[in-house]
């Protein structure tokens, strides 16, 4: 098992506050990583530290040993890091063609000026990512809503849209937050497959942050768990359930939602 | 392209460059190719708001560029002995330049705080303007020569304007052919992947980084182009006045270029254009209500932003479909 990603004794703090404590591990490749934890456990913020939208206080985040942390958001994505939002964040007054399109930008060869008058590059650039739009579209199921606009979906086609823009880049980890928020059963049983799929056809490494307990130990090879901001576990979802520290950390009615 | 838009466009040129003059010349009314060469340059400057609007920046300090461009103009053509022409790049690229180190760190703030930077840099120009040594303070730079004849390989393209019986409709056209370039270049940037960029960049600055969008690479970009066309506009209009002064773009300006995207149509490239046309004529023709004018005028535009939101454009759209 190569690790892909190594996370290595990240602290974030905000003032007297601290996000992250000293977390560590490693992502193998190919491997569905879920991060879980109560509301406040810092999840996100490990996020968001991953795909260097927040600099580290200390510790580093490495890509295939190379160190990630604290480059420019834009950079990590160039790499392979490639970070979905929580919020429903996509391009509203787009369709979700165009959407994915323009999510195809790090894949262009021709330049902004090549495009502006273009030129043959540009053309075959465009071609090609109309062609994959169209192959990403099909992948996830979405070919009904094609030429909707991204402002009239529900929840549950935003969140397959937020998936598409980050598959278009053509990520070697993908970091997807909470992709199953405000879906139902079925739309959620169709996402945990569609995550498997972008798994087992494309290649992706995917790291996740979710509430759906359920829809977690179903996906999961291996998972993290967080609370107040430091590592209290790690382990495949049958050695996660059996933990004493995430039960407590879950305590009462949680025993529940962590699936037992 | 396709042949309902060629037809458009053609039409357009077709009434730019032929039509209005015959009219011109049919009717004698000479004194509207001032008042059309006015709205053809405006409407240049405004096209440079309508793509800072594109990226999701409100932009209302255009004045300062046109200022700083029409300054450029002149004092190259009275101190350094420069062909008018050649000034007219020149200052489009020192604009560009300005506007890149100004953009640096402003372009880094949205929504109302870029807005009120902006709005104070108008000023910030004019004061800059009255102070300068290089500028002549508030007595201005008067008495600019006409442009001269532009030439290449022996070939004269324009006639030295001097020698013109009729210098305004040379001034017409050369300010309507700018126009025409400058919104091609405009329609070019928003149909291709630049502009698909800068849409995604107004609608979402973050997602856009996360896909792999040099974000402030773009804004940067897009600004420089912006006030590149600023600087055109200012330095053809001091060609035409032949002086300027530090109140020749003044915050009002600045508000009006911004009120003319907003009039035509943020999500339309032609927007602008139309806007400046109609609150130009707009504002002339109310000219009869003597001191009633600014409050109806007002007013309209009030009642036009709350009841056509997106735009005069937006009519059209219903009617055809999403163009």
């Amino acid at each position: 098992m190569t690790p892909i990603l190594q996370v290595k004794g990240v602290t974030k703090r905000f003032g007297g506050l601290t996000a992250n404590n000293d977390i560590s591990f490693d992502v193998a490749e190919r491997e569905i990583l879920s991060v879980i934890g109560p509301n406040g456990a810092g999840k996100s913020t490990l996020f968001k530290l991953i795909a260097s939208f927040l600099r580290t206080t200390s510790g580093e985040v490495l890509l295939k040993g190379r160190r990630i942390s604290n480059l420019a958001p834009h950079k990590v994505a160039r790499l392979g890091v490639v970070r979905t939002f929580q919020e429903t964040t996509i391009f509203r007054s787009m369709t979700v063609r165009e959407n994915i399109i323009v999510a195809h930008h790090l894949r262009s060869k021709a330049s902004l000026l090549g495009f502006f008058l273009g030129t043959k590059q540009a053309r075959s650039d465009e071609a090609e990512f109309g062609a994959s739009a169209d192959e990403i579209i099909d992948f996830l199921g979405m070919g009904a809503i094609r030429d909707e606009f991204a402002s009239n979906l529900p929840q549950g086609h935003l969140r397959a849209l937020g998936m598409a823009i980050g598959l278009a880049t053509n990520p070697t980890v993908l970091l997807l937050d909470e992709p199953f928020a405000g879906m139902n059963h079925d739309e959620t049983m169709r996402m945990v497959a569609n995550v498997r799929r972008l798994r087992d056809e494309r290649g992706v490494t995917v790291l996740l942050v979710e509430h759906d307990m359920p829809a977690v130990m179903k996906i999961s090879d291996r998972i993290v768990v967080i609370n107040f901001g430091e590592k209290i576990a790690e382990g495949t979802p049958a050695e996660i359930q059996a933990n004493e520290k995430v039960i407590e950390a879950y305590l009462g009615s949680e025993d529940a939602a962590i699936g037992m | 392209m396709n042949t309902q838009k060629l037809v458009g466009v053609g039409v357009f040129l077709i009434a730019v460059f032929g039509i209005v003059p015959w009219l011109i010349s049919v009717t004698g009314r000479w004194d509207f190719y001032y008042t059309l060469t006015s709205v053809a340059l405006l409407s240049i400057a405004s096209a440079g708001v309508w793509l800072t609007f594109y990226i999701g920046r409100i932009n209302i300090g255009q004045g300062a560029y046109a200022l700083a461009g029409g300054y450029v103009s002149a004092i190259l053509t009275t101190q350094a002995g420069f062909s008018f022409w050649a000034t007219l790049p020149l200052a489009g690229l020192f604009c560009a330049g300005l506007s890149i180190l100004i953009g640096l760190p402003i372009l880094r703030l949205r929504g109302v705080y870029f807005a009120m930077v902006t709005l104070v840099l108008t000023e910030v120009g004019r004061l800059a303007a009255l102070a300068l040594p290089v500028t002549n303070g508030a007595k201005g730079i008067t008495s600019i020569p006409l442009p001269g004849e532009l030439s290449i390989f022996g070939l004269t393209l324009i006639p030295d304007f001097a020698t013109l019986e009729n210098p305004k409709l040379a001034f017409y056209l050369v300010a309507a052919f700018l126009m025409v370039i400058c919104y091609a270049a405009l329609y070019r940037i928003v149909n291709s992947r630049l502009g698909h960029l800068c849409r995604s960049l107004q609608q979402n600055e973050e997602l856009s980084a996360s896909i792999g969008v040099n974000t402030a690479y773009l804004r940067v970009l897009a600004y420089s182009i912006s006030s590149f066309f600023g600087g055109i506009a200012g330095a053809m209009f001091v060609a035409i006045s032949q002086s300027i002064y530090p109140s020749s773009f003044q915050v009002t300006d600045s508000v009006n270029f911004m009120l003319n995207c907003f009039l035509g149509g943020l999500g339309y490239v032609f927007g602008p254009m139309l806007g400046t046309l109609m609150l130009y004529f707009g504002w002339d023709l109310l000219f009869t209500a003597g001191r009633f004018q600014l409050l109806i005028y007002s007013s309209l535009l009030i009642i036009l932003m709350l009841f056509l939101p997106n735009g005069v454009l937006s009519l059209f759209e219903r009617k055809g479909g999403r163009k």
